[in-house]
């Protein structure tokens, strides 16, 4: 087996890893390496030719793979190390790394940080429970994306979507400009659970329908899918009777939502959220192990990836300080708690001494609210106040909090968002 | 006269309301400057970005990302597409190169939005 050491190893190549591996090597640790399971470097902005990335940190509209360029070439020009086809297999909480490829067969890496950037996967038939037979023609979204636009073939002609999460949102305009006729979206909650942007600018611009509270109850088909039986469902997500339509189709699309992907986080036994399913981090997006890293879509699903680039650096930069002996852990941590309406924030922790001046605090609210305040408690005491006109489940929420504003022997900062 | 729209210049998706009155147009809602752009585009004659793929040989990839450098009117989507479905390149592309030059007389190009090597394989029987 092959040994390695190196400082700063980053697992997973998107938009999450290629920022935090930059900014490691900006801020002093010296050997960089990212390992990469696909062939190349991106992640799943490789197969997302849309526009709409990048206005906020470039201002250009760029499509996802436009944004990934500009942190590929960076990654390129700065002796960070890159490898390809490469698939970590077990991180031990000693910071040891086992991965391999075709050039270099197992390998033993021993790290001075690691950074897990592993994104996230789609949810797929069997999370979401649907009867009948288990033809051909039942995609994720995402995979549908990748034949589509990467692979260049189209799986089918006529379309039924699943869930509207933004992915199948996306992929309703994709198909229909690639000649694949889709039927309508089907969701199964009273809302929609993508963005409203997509709704605008990839149903409303194809006069696509959608139909909430109404879901797919069948798959018909043997081998090849030959259509779904759809139904509008009562409060309780159960299918209202007599209200059943058999629609044609031999494509399903499912955009049933993302899951963090953290088979190795788990393995490594590091403190998961129940409420992010993705790892608890602190200040640095440290994980509850010292020197683990978290960043991106496997902390909590982003959506943006704006956001996604600035957890990579933050981590990235965490990474180069833990290195450099700057984060003292012996100091008790506080607890970032959700409040009223909250349904998590990220980070969760936070240990004041370490931080920087002001801290982002990630966050998604229960349900749709509009004219909206936001504040942030210290044990109780508020030490932040906004006002927003609407607040939606589906869209992420970010506050800056001023770390001066918490006390050193505080416990807890709590966010709530409330009305008014 | 007077319309809502959606702005989808960023995720934000602020709802903006356009209103006329004596030929003159006020955007409200907008959360930035850009917003009040696209209300009143919205208003008079709806644009977008143009994406999506062509073909192309000689890569690790069979399609080639492609985007428009500024937004085209959506009422000529489907002949833009029509347009770009002809095209057929060979590997390498570089990113920004122009794949199709004024598309449809509007003035605008379209792009690579991503490069691609050409495979290993290629190379060597080349
Ligand atoms: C269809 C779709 C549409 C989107 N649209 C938008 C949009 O319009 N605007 C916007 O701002 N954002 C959008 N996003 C979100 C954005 O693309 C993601 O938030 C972002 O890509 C997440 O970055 P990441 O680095 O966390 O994960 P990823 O991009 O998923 O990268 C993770 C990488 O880790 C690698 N990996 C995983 N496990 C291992 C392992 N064990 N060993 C080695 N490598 C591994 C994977 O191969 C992958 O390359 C969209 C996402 C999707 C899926
Ligand atoms: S008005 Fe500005 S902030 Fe609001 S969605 Fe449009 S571009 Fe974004």
């Amino acid at each position: 087996m092959k040994e390695l050491k190196i400082d700063v190893a980053v697992i997973g190549g998107g938009p999450a890893g290629l920022a935090a591996a930059i900014e490691a090597k900006d801020q002093g640790a010296e050997q960089v390496m990212i390992l990469e399971r696909d062939v190349e470097l991106g992640g799943i902005l490789q197969q997302c030719i849309h526009d709409g990335f990048g206005l906020h940190r470039f201002g250009k509209r760029l499509s996802g793979c436009g944004y990934a360029h500009h942190f590929i070439e960076s990654v390129a020009s700065k002796e960070i190390d890159v490898k390809l086809k490469t698939i970590v297999l077990e991180i031990t909480d000693q910071r040891i790394i086992y991965a391999m490829n075709e050039i270099d067969g197992m390998m033993r890496i021993e790290c001075g940080a690691i950074i897990l950037a592993m994104g996230c996967r789609e949810r797929t038939r069997s999370q979401v429970f649907i009867w009948g037979t288990r033809p051909s023609g039942v995609l994720t979204a995402g995979t549908v994306q990748r034949y589509i636009n990467m692979e260049g073939y189209l799986p089918g002609e006529k379309a039924v979507i699943l869930g509207s999460g933004d992915i199948g949102l996306i992929m309703a305009r994709r198909m229909t400009l690639e000649g694949i006729e889709v039927e309508g979206v089907y969701e199964v909650m009273e809302s929609p659970g993508g963005l409203t942007r997509n709704i605008s600018q990839c149903l409303k611009d194809f006069q696509i329908p959608m139909y909430l509270s109404t879901t797919v109850v069948r798959i018909h088909g043997n081998r090849k899918l030959e259509g779904v039986t759809v139904a509008q469902v009562d409060e309780n997500r159960q299918p209202i009777e007599g209200t059943e339509r058999y629609i044609a189709c031999d494509l399903l699309v499912l955009a049933v939502g993302l899951i963090p992907e953290n088979e190795l986080s788990r393995q490594l036994e590091v403190e998961m959220d129940p409420r992010t399913k993705g790892p608890i981090v602190d200040e640095h997006f440290m994980t509850s192990m010292p020197g683990i890293f978290a960043a991106g879509n496997v902390v909590t699903v982003f959506d943006l990836v704006d956001y996604v680039s600035l957890t990579g650096e933050i981590a990235g930069r965490g990474a180069a300080k833990y290195l450099q002996g700057k984060l003292n852990l012996e100091l008790p941590a506080k607890d970032i708690l959700p409040g009223d309406a909250v349904n998590f924030v990220v980070p969760q922790r936070i240990r004041t001494a370490n931080a920087e001046d002001s801290i982002l605090i990630y966050f998604r609210v229960k349900e749709e609210m509009r004219k909206v305040e936001v504040t942030a408690t210290v044990d109780g005491e508020v030490c932040m106040r906004k006002k927003h006109p609407i607040a939606l489940p589906p869209e992420m929420m970010v506050e800056k909090i001023q770390v001066g504003k918490i006390q050193e022997d505080a416990r807890e900062l709590r966010v709530s968002v409330k009305v008014g | 006269m007077k319309n809502e729209f959606t702005c989808i210049v960023c995720p934000m998706s602020c709802v903006l309301t356009v209103e006329e009155q004596n030929g003159e147009i006020t955007v409200l809602g907008n959360g930035c400057k850009r917003g009040k752009e696209f209300g009143k585009n919205e208003f008079i004659n709806p644009k977008r970005m143009v994406t999506t793929t062509v073909k192309v040989t000689g890569s690790h990839l069979n399609r080639l990302p492609v985007i428009s450098t500024e937004e085209l009117p959506l009422d000529h989507l489907f002949a833009y597409m029509h347009e770009l479905y002809q095209v057929v390149l060979e590997a390498p592309v570089e990113k920004g190169q122009i794949i199709i030059e004024n598309i449809g007389g509007s003035g605008v190009d379209i792009v690579a939005s991503r490069s691609l090597n050409q495979i290993e394989s290629k190379k060597e029987r080349a």
